[in-house]
């Protein structure tokens, strides 16, 4: 087992001031870096950085019209928050599907996101709800939008001296948040595909419709041309039909050791279709 | 929740049940009415005290590492070490260090212990590394590179000319009786590799001995399999070869052979350093080189008569053995022996060959050729079924074995035929034949919404179909034909001179439950507590070689054995000493010393059985299964559910209830892995499902309600009735899944796993 | 407050982590890196916790870290400072060694066969016992969801839970909660 050497600041503007010398590979809850360094596949990083102590970091709130959650939000955590079963229950049900208890327990929302594996349960939720993410760095904070956060294969918009902080989100009682996974197997499993649906619904149309998926391409994705094709309609049955194929259309997955293209191509549309039939109701 | 229907875990302990037929065989001379004892080493267990090898400390011990190919099939130049690293520290070994044969012997002498001038598969061992600590282990590894030269690699076994063994069968005349046959179904079936999965990896330690030899100590099944490989490999006497069993974390066949492989190359290090060495597998390792469950592909035609009777079989086999032979010439031959299935038919030709492909080598797992063919001989009935539109129960009852029936090798059933006993009990449990009537009814409208969610993206207002399968399977008892004759293994019971009664076996705890169990036997025909009884370590030293903890033999054999060495040993105590065993073994002891009676293996009747032509008396026994299982297909996604899985297996005589539904539940979760989500795909000859994360068993959450039944149908010819229980419930639970989806959603999938990837692609096909 | 830092790498032996083990206040200086999983197997000598995946898929090393169950060997020893910590040692009786409930229960029911998945699985059941986890047959499948058995189909392990659930509530009725 490698054993780099290791930090842990008890304070984010200590993260942030070691963060900055570019030598450090944060850590949160370990699951994904402690997999990857037994591994021990590519060049092992020089230093880790221990945030586990960084209050800061940790909580989730709401002003009543924004949720804020700390990068250090363990799922276990999101599943037993009030503020999420309340406002993005959907959230909490990917935070459900990811592992098992023992994953759960350690793993946190920042790590998926910063991780930014294609399979990320919780990252189509994200791009779902148009989530935002605040990083900071010893130059201050900025907020990047999650459809700009994962910018290829396993790569994020962070600079080399920035950490994730908080993730926040809006959803108002007229949103509607779906969320579906179909992994390996019932529970520690990865997906084969992931897939998130979100709209405002006025009793007669949709609006503001987001369509997001994981594990069907390089990096989570909205389906921008479904969603289009959704937008301003009540999804019946053709409205469905169209989407689903709009959506097979739109995603080019590939084959891998987990599953094959055209399964997660035929199952993303009909996942979608399942989805919209049963908010459409019929 | 298990239900064992015809044996009582009570105090009394087990009702002992006959199948109700005439001409029965004479009850066993000994049953077993002692109460089942709780698992013996279970509190070791249980409270983090036993020691499994990788938590035995060795002071001073080096760390081995293997070496290994990363291609298929290549000429072996040379190695390659970096110059930037301090070689001094380390130590390497390669084939011409090996002292004696560089072979892994098991069956034929094809497996080099370390390549020599070809490699024949990925991963296969070229070169062994030993460091003092583990982060120079690491770094040396890093270091090292193969000089090859690609050679043309052969993947398919249909394409391969290299056969390891080929069997033929042939019972009354296939030919005309087709002729004759009103219907023929024929199909081909494919199933694919398994990885046994046992929790704890491959391990084992080896210490340098002053006599020049090497102790070992780890995890495997057979100390003597490995005491033998050790001593060709490195040229050593029985004395200087002493193999000691660690707790064992699981073995299901992939730590038969396969630990022979890991004790040789920690040896051959230790041996060199003149130090231990521990050489334990992590995950990825095991996954990536050890044995599997062999391929096969089945082509099967079956004839059946205008009066529904099964009239004419004739089946290939094709296994794929992997790069060296290992077990496979006795996986064809039990696949060959078993394809028929469970089910009397006066025609029979049956042939299967086991070929060689550059991948890893593949050889035991459960059931050990029987699944695979059992996949095979299941489908074929519930096709059939469907064909002529019978009740799959019922046609399986009016063609199952009686007693007196004849099997493909010409063995006459004379005793402890328990098809219909098992067929009856588990669809009596299960409800099957309510069950299969309603889900008939519905059937048309299901298997409509479920080619309508094939046909498109539309998916139907239903999102999930549901389904009841039926499978039947069979398995012989022990070893094949003359290989316990061959064997001729012996065990002992010594009442040694401290007074403690000691069992003296070879057969290993491997989770099944041998230690527990070993000891009620003993303890019955001394007349004793089974806490009276000890079992001497296992310790090649120490123990005599009963043979390998495979084919669910111990109970059968071993425990024969023991029983006879028991009574002798009672007979001499009492007739010595005077008085009852229990009475006077204490001051016999203290009177006379130590006394040990070993039994060797002596068959009671002469085993009539031809290996070349696979004629004869096959098994002493058969034991027979039946599983009904219920699952769920998710129409959008494929996936399948297996709700429940009731299993009836004979086993013989019930010795330990607990333990006997243990293997039965155990072994009916790898079957519903086997069938559903273990799949593991290849590419240019590598494993590429070699992680946990990838390679997928069940949770606890993908796993059924599993209700175990145990029917005893009693053998004569084992002292207690039994006819072993560790593999059968292996061979029946995969195409009873296969046979739900069936009636689930209309569609035969022909090749296991079962995926869902499999099971949309074949919604969708119908379209 | 500054930032712990281990001090390991080509010179230091690492920082000194503190935590209670099975109730008893335990300290070890070692990298900050290492293995919670590594730290209990082989510097404190616990060889209770396994090692089956080092990936945190099969649970065999599950540990119980503030109430709750963590693959040990994804847990690097910084993390768990200042924590309580809880493995299988602990479970039975330090000085009589009598098996608690919960192992009772696994050994009178067939709970455990190879022996390999138990310490991490008694972990993972006895962090839902504590937690007021129903006798319940979906409840328990989801608590052990995390660890892997080969051997036992989980029927057996289930059936433990399940009575030593039962047996906790009866015991806590017994005592007029």
């Amino acid at each position: 087992m490698i054993e780099p050497p290791v930090v842990s600041p008890a304070t984010l503007s200590e993260a942030l001031a070691l963060r900055s010398s570019g030598t450090y590979r944060p850590i949160a809850g370990g699951t994904d870096l402690m997999v990857q360094l037994a591994a021990d596949v590519a060049d092992p990083p020089e230093a880790v950085l221990d945030l586990s102590r960084v209050a800061e970091l940790k909580g989730v709130s709401t002003d009543g019209y924004e949720v804020t959650i700390g990068a250090l939000t363990t799922y276990t955590e999101l599943r037993h928050s009030p503020v999420i079963s309340a406002r993005l229950q959907a959230l909490a049900e990917a935070a459900s599907t990811v592992g098992a208890a023992q994953i759960q327990n350690r793993g946190t929302i920042g790590g998926n996101i910063c991780n930014a594996s294609p399979a990320g349960d919780t990252l189509p939720v994200l791009l779902a709800v148009d989530a935002v993410f605040d990083v900071g760095s010893v130059r201050g904070e900025r907020s990047v939008p999650a459809a700009e956060f994962w910018t290829s294969y396993r790569q994020t918009a962070l600079a080399d001296d920035e950490l994730l902080l908080r993730i926040r989100f809006n959803v108002d009682r007229s949103r509607h948040t779906r969320f579906r996974k179909v992994g390996t197997r019932a529970a520690q499993a990865i997906s084969k595909v992931v897939l998130a649906l979100s709209y405002r619904s006025d009793g007669r149309a949709w609006s503001d419709v987001r369509v997001a998926l994981g594990s069907v391409a390089a990096m989570p994705l909205r389906a921008t041309a479904t969603e289009a094709g959704l937008e301003g309609h009540w999804p019946g049955e053709r409205v469905a039909d169209e989407a689903a194929r709009v959506l097979a259309d739109e995603i080019s997955p590939i084959d891998d050791v987990r599953s094959t293209a055209d399964y997660r191509r035929s199952v993303s549309a009909r996942v979608l279709h399942r989805l919209l039939r049963e908010e459409g109701g019929w | 929740m298990s239900d064992t229907r015809k044996t009582q875990a009570s105090a009394e302990g087990p009702v002992v049940l006959t199948p109700p037929a005439p001409g029965q065989a004479a009850a066993p001379t000994l049953g077993v009415a002692i109460p089942a004892p709780l698992r013996r080493e279970g509190p070791h267990k249980l409270t983090g005290e036993a020691k499994y090898t990788d938590d035995l400390v060795f002071p001073g011990a080096w760390y081995g590492a293997t070496i290994r190919s990363t291609e298929a099939h290549a000429r072996f130049l040379g190695l390659e070490q970096d110059t930037d690293f301090d070689w001094s520290k380390v130590v390497i070994m390669m084939a011409k260090d090996i002292p004696g044969d560089n072979v892994v012997s098991i069956i034929m002498d094809d497996m080099p212990a370390l390549a020599t001038d070809e490699i024949e598969h990925v991963a296969q061992p070229v070169a062994l590394l030993a460091a003092p600590d583990k982060a120079t282990l690491r770094e040396a590894r890093k270091r090292i590179t193969l000089r090859t030269e690609p050679l043309p690699p052969v993947f398919d076994p249909l394409d391969s000319d290299h056969q390891f063994a080929a069997y033929e069968i042939t019972k009354g005349d296939p030919g005309s009786a087709f002729d004759e046959a009103t219907l023929v179904v024929q199909g081909e079936y494919r199933v694919g590799h398994q990885e046994q999965l046992y929790i704890e990896n491959q391990a084992m330690i080896a210490e340098p001995r002053p006599d020049g030899g090497v102790t070992i100590t780890g995890s495997m099944q057979c100390p003597y399999y490995v005491h033998s490989a050790l001593k060709r490999a490195l040229g050593l006497s029985d004395e200087q070869a002493v193999i000691t069993q660690a707790e064992t974390g699981g073995g299901f066949g992939g730590k038969e052979d396969y630990p022979s492989v890991v004790a040789i190359h920690a040896a051959l290090l230790a041996q060199r350093i003149g130090k231990p060495v521990r050489m334990i597998y992590d995950r990825h390792e095991d996954i990536a080189s050890t044995t599997k469950r062999h391929p096969a592909i089945v082509r099967y035609r079956s004839g059946v008569s205008a009066g529904g009777r099964l009239v004419a079989q004739d089946i290939e086999v094709i296994m794929d053995g992997g790069a060296y032979c290992t077990l496979s010439p006795v996986v064809l031959s039990r696949g060959v022996l078993h394809a028929g299935g469970p089910y009397e038919c006066p025609n029979v030709h049956i042939k299967g060959r086991s070929m060689a492909t550059n991948t890893p080598p593949n050889s035991a797992f459960r059931g050990f050729g029987a699944p695979q063919v059992g996949f095979a001989h299941e489908l074929q009935v519930a096709r059939i079924a469907a064909e002529l539109d019978i009740s799959p129960a019922e046609l399986r009852e009016r063609w199952a074995y009686r007693e007196g029936g004849t099997t493909p090798s010409g063995q006459v059933l004379h005793e402890s035929v328990a098809a219909l006993e098992v067929l009856r009990e588990a669809t009596e449990a299960a409800d099957y034949d309510s069950v299969l009537q309603l889900s008939r009814q519905t059937r048309a409208i299901r298997w409509g919404q479920a080619a309508e969610a094939g046909a498109g993206y539309n998916s139907t207002r239903v999102r999930t179909a549901s389904g009841i399968g039926i499978a039947m399977g069979w398995h012989g008892a022990g070893f094949t034909g003359r290989g316990e004759v061959m064997m001729a293994s012996t065990a002992g019971v010594e009442l040694g001179a401290d007074g403690v009664i000691r069992l003296l076996i070879a057969n290993t705890e491997i989770g099944q439950g041998t230690n527990t169990v070993m000891p009620m036997i003993v303890a019955e025909v001394l007349g004793v507590e089974p806490s009276e009884v000890e079992l001497a370590p296992i310790d090649t030293s120490i123990v005599p070689n009963s043979g390998p903890t495979v084919a669910s033999r111990t109970v059968m054999v071993v425990g024969g054995l023991v029983s006879k060495a028991a009574a002798r040993l009672r007979a001499l105590v009492e007739e010595r000493s005077g008085g009852i065993f229990a009475d006077v073994y204490r001051a016999d002891a203290a009177a006379h010393g130590a006394t040990r009676i070993d039994q060797q293996y002596e068959s009671e009747v002469e085993v009539e059985f031809d290996d070349e032509t696979h004629t004869g008396d096959a098994y002493p026994a058969f034991g027979w299964a039946c599983a009904v299982a219920r699952v769920e297909v998710d129409l959008d996604t494929g996936e399948v559910r297996v709700r429940s899985v009731v299993s009836a297996d004979d086993v013989g005589r019930v010795i330990h209830p607990l333990l006997a539904e243990g293997q039965v539940e155990g072994g009916t979760l790898q079957a519903v892995g086997y069938g559903t989500i273990e799949e593991m795909k290849l590419e240019e000859g590598r494993y590429l499902n070699d992680r946990l994360s990838t390679y997928i068993i069940p949770t606890s959450m993908d796993a059924p309600d599993i209700k175990a039944i145990l029917v005893e149908a009693p053998f004569s010819g084992s002292p207690h009735g039994a006819k072993g229980v560790g593999e059968l419930p292996m061979n029946v639970a995969a195409p009873a899944i296969v046979d739900a989806i069936h009636d689930a959603v209309g569609v035969w999938i022909t090749e296991l796993p079962a995926t869902s990837e499999k099971v949309l692609a074949a919604l969708e096909a119908q379209a | 407050m500054t930032a712990v830092r281990d001090g390991s790498g080509s010179a230091g032996p690492g920082s000194t982590y503190r935590f209670t083990l099975n109730g008893e206040p335990r300290e070890v200086a070692v990298p900050g890196m290492r293995r919670l999983l590594d730290v209990l197997r082989e510097d404190l000598g616990l060889t209770g916790t396994k090692e089956g995946c080092g990936e945190g898929e099969c649970g065999a090393c599950t540990v119980i870290v503030d109430d709750l169950v963590v693959d040990s060997c994804l847990v690097p020893v910084c993390q768990v400072d200042g924590t309580v910590i809880r493995t299988v040692e602990g479970l039975s009786d330090a000085e009589t060694q009598a098996l608690n409930p919960l192992q009772q229960a696994f050994l009178e029911r067939g709970g455990a066969q190879c022996g390999i998945c138990t310490p991490g699985m008694l972990m993972a059941a006895q962090a839902y016992l504590d937690d007021g986890g129903p006798a319940e047959d979906e409840d328990i499948r989801e608590a052990i969801a995390g660890n892997l058995c080969r051997c036992t189909g989980y029927t057996k392990i289930i059936d433990a839970i399940e009575a030593a659930a039962l047996a906790r509530d009866a015991a806590r009725e017994g005592d007029g909660r």
